[in-house]
Order: C-alpha cells, then structure tokens, then sequence
C-alpha cells in the first residue's frame, strides 16, 4: 500500500466546495510539489491529511492509519506526519532546544535527559545545534524554519507536510531553508510541499501536481509539467508565475 | 483652628502598624495566588469543559463583577454559615480576595488565550498533543506574558479593595489606622502615615510582580 493513500477526498466549507474529490498515492520517497493559484485548495488539502481540517468524504490513510476525526486517533496519526508551517508557528516561550523537545516529553514521554539528545541531534541536522539555547525571536526567520523543521523531525514522521514554508522569508533567506529540505529529501524523506519555488520543485520533486478550483488538474514529472504542460489552465498558470519571476 | 500635627503620639503603636502591614501583604500574597490559579483554572474549564460548568463559570464572573466586594466579603464571611461552612475572619478575607481576583483575572487571561495566534494549537496538536496538552504547554505561559501587566494592575486593586476586611475584623493596614484613631484620635497624622504606606506597598507589590513576571514567566523551560 502506498504511504499516503488519498481517495476521493471533498471538503467544502459551508457551501464552498474546496476540494472535489482527489485521490492521490504517495509512495514512500517521493517529494510531491503541490502548485496552484491562491485559493485553489493546496493548504486545506494539507490540513486534511493531518486531520487539523475534518474532510466530508473520502479517505485517507498515512502507513495504513486512517484519518479519522476521533481525538485520539488523530494523535496516533499525527505522530507519523509532520506538519511545517508559512508562519513556522515556534513555541515563543521556549528555546530551540525545547521547542524540539516538548512534544517528546508530553507526547511521546520521554526522560527530559533523552527529549534533549533527539531534540538536539535533530537541531543540528538542520545546522542550528549553536542555537539550541535561543529564543525564537532571536532568530532569523530561515533559522526560525528550520527549528520548525527540526521540530516536526524529532517526533520521527513518515511523511512531512509542508504549507508554503518559505513564502514568509526574506528572499536571501528562502535557500538555507530549501538546502535543508533538499538534503531530507536525498535522505529519502516523503514531502508533499506546497511552494512557489518552481526551480526547486523542478530540481528536486519527484512528481508536480497543479490544484485548480480543488481537483487535481493535472500531474506529473517535473520535466512533464514544466515543460510541455497539458492543460490550458496550466499553461496560464506556469505563464503568469514566469511573467512574475522575470518582473522581480 | 488649625491643630498642630504630633506624630509622637503614633510611636507607641508602631507594632500594630506593622503587624497590619504583615496581615495586608499576607492577604495579597495569598490572595493573588489564589486568584490566579482560579483564573487559569476557569479559563481552562470555560474551554475544555461540559456546558453546565461554563456556565457554572460565566455566572460566577458575572456575579463577582456585577456585586461590591464588602458584600462578597460579608456574605462569606456571614451569609455562608448559615449554611454550615463558616471560617475564621482570616481565611474569609483569602477566599474573597481570591474569589474576587478570579473573576477579574479568568476574563484578562481569557483575553490573552484568545489572542493567541491559531497557529499555535496547530502546530501543537500537528505534533501530536492534545488541545488539553497544548493549553497546559504551550498557550498558558504566553497568554500569561502577555496579560500579566493587566494582571499586575488587577492584583493591586484587590489589595486596595483588601482595606474592607477591617469590617470583619481582620488586623489588616487599615485596621490597624482605625485602632490607633480610636485610641489617640490622631486621624490626620495616622491616616496620613497609612496612606503612605499604603503607597510604597502598592510600588513593592509592583516591583515584585514586575520580577516575577521577568525571572519566572519568562523562563519557560519544559517542565
Ligand atoms: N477555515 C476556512 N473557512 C472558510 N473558508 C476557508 C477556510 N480555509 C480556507 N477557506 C477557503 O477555501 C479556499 C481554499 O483555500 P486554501 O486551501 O487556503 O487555498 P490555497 O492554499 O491554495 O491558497 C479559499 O477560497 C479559502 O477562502
Ligand atoms: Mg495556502
């Protein structure tokens, strides 16, 4: 079975219908970019698949576990799939260090002597184990990123999400936090990434998948899809993230 | 004709003014803690608890907000035994104080739970905590940073309101002025010199919260 299993899932929004009916498979390994326009449904596909957005109908399976809306289970599940933010969401009152650690004191409940080895091994798979003593606001933004990511990586997901994690950075800030993903990807870390970073996603993803008014329009390898796209909505698309690129 | 002012005659009463000044800062001390852990308590209740109990909670705010503290006060301290719960004129003073801090303090540390960024529970539970862990965790210590001059400022207005436990007999500050006014019908210079220091309890009191709100809340380390 593949490890994130999508099947028809819909999610509206009181009469907003924000997702109709996707079915996806994500195998293990694969780094999934998730383009579209704004509005066309990426982030509320992502909340879905950890539960923070209760789905209408379909279903989805992370490692064989069902989503379901039951507290409890949701817990279960979202041990095995990280979740990093645009806002990256630290904990302000707590250091780097303890950022990471937390969730595996409360959650995972582990000795306080432990929760600071893996919080501080995954700090400094992301290069920042000099500031596991920092507050965030003492932070960069790409160092804030990547503390989230760090902390999303202590608790040992399966497959992480990612919502747009370099839209808030200053640009010279966007690269130290793609190397960071570059590099778990080539480790072989399942991403399903939600980016505006199309160089990227072309260099590094496995598949591009294109939202459009919440279907999957349309999908495929990189090579595919930024190179000979299929569908007119695509092609305006592509069209106008060129045109902005160049603009800037 | 203007009286002349002899403080001398206040010397010999000076142990009175500072077992008053004891009691007063006992009262806050207690008091405020009290009424903060009933403020976070409700707080929580008011989020994670049946209907009945939040509304067991709002009336309780309600109630304290809308009612004079003297006769929150007297109705602990005289209504109560009636129905068989009576305590000493001490504990009755605490139990107000903290019931009357815990109202004011549930709807400030409310405000600043509320104001706390979505994005925090999220990305708590995204790690797999329960909204009842992320509350303890993660949103608590914030919202309290934040709200805590609010907070500070509320505490110092209990313990002004705290002078009417004199009316149950409590050997509060303000107690103690009355005693001494009684006894050497100095009220001028007596009232004078509790209103001072009445003044330079309120600076302390202050500070201290002021440092407590730097060494202890800012040091959120993972318990
Ligand atoms: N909590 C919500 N309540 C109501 N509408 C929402 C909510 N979240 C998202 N939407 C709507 O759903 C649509 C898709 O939003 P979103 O998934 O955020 O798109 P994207 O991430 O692609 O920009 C938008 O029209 C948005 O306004
Ligand atoms: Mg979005």
């Amino acid at each position: 079975m593949s490890l994130v299993k999508i099947e028809g899932l819909c999610k509206s929004f009181g009469g907003l219908e924000v997702l109709r009916d996707i079915s996806l498979d994500v195998e293990r390994g694969e780094v999934i970019a998730l383009i579209g326009k704004s509005g066309s449904g990426k982030s509320t596909f992502l909340r879905c698949i950890n539960g923070l957005e209760q789905m209408n109908s379909g279903t989805i399976h992370v490692d064989a576990e069902p989503v379901e809306a039951d507290e409890r289970k949701l817990q279960k599940l979202r041990l095995k799939v990280g979740m990093i933010f645009q806002q990256f969401n630290l904990f302000p009152h707590l250091t780097a260090l303890d950022n990471t650690a937390l969730a595996l004191r409360v959650v995972k409940n582990m000795s306080a002597a432990e929760a600071r080895a893996v919080g501080l091994a995954r700090l400094e798979k992301v290069g920042l184990g000099h500031r596991a003593d920092s507050r965030p606001h003492q932070l960069s933004g790409g160092q804030q990123q990547r503390v989230a990511i760090a902390r999303a990586l202590a608790m040992d997901p399966v497959v992480l999400l990612c919502d747009e994690v370099t839209s808030a950075l200053d640009p010279e800030l966007v690269e130290e936090v793609l190397q960071v993903i570059r590099r778990l990807a080539e480790e072989g870390m399942t991403v399903i990434m939600v980016t505006h970073e199309m160089s990227f996603a072309r260099s590094v993803c496995s598949r591009v998948v294109f939202m459009h008014e919440g279907r999957l329009h349309e999908m495929g390898h990189p090579e595919e899809v930024f190179g000979n796209p299929k569908t007119p909505e695509l092609r305006q698309f592509l069209g106008q993230t060129a045109s902005a690129a160049t603009a800037e | 004709m203007i009286q002349s002012f002899d403080f001398s005659a206040l010397s010999d009463y000076s142990d009175v003014v500072r077992h008053g000044v004891y009691i007063t800062l006992l009262l806050i001390t207690v008091g405020a803690a009290l009424g903060l852990a009933v403020s976070i308590l409700c707080v929580w209740a008011r989020l994670f608890c049946p209907a009945w109990v939040r509304i067991a909670v709002t009336s309780y705010v309600e109630f304290v907000r809308n009612t004079p503290f003297l006769i929150q006060l007297f109705f602990i301290f005289f209504g109560l035994p009636q129905l068989g719960v009576s305590m000493s004129e001490m504990t009755a003073a605490i139990v107000a104080m903290a019931i009357n801090l815990g109202a004011y303090g549930t709807e400030i540390v409310r405000a600043g739970v509320q104001a706390t960024a979505k994005g925090q529970w999220e990305a708590a539970t995204s790690l797999g905590m329960t909204r009842n862990q992320a509350f303890w965790r993660v949103v608590l210590m914030p919202a309290l940073q934040k709200m805590w001059p609010t907070l500070s400022s509320q505490i110092v207005i209990v313990m002004m309101g705290s002078a009417v436990v004199s009316q149950i007999a409590v050997q509060d500050l303000t107690f103690a002025a009355n005693f001494i006014q009684s006894r050497t019908f100095r009220a001028f210079e007596i009232y004078f010199v509790v209103t001072a220091i009445y003044i330079v309890l309120a600076a302390l009191v202050r500070l201290a919260l002021r440092l407590i709100g730097r060494w202890v809340l800012a040091t959120g380390e993972v318990p």
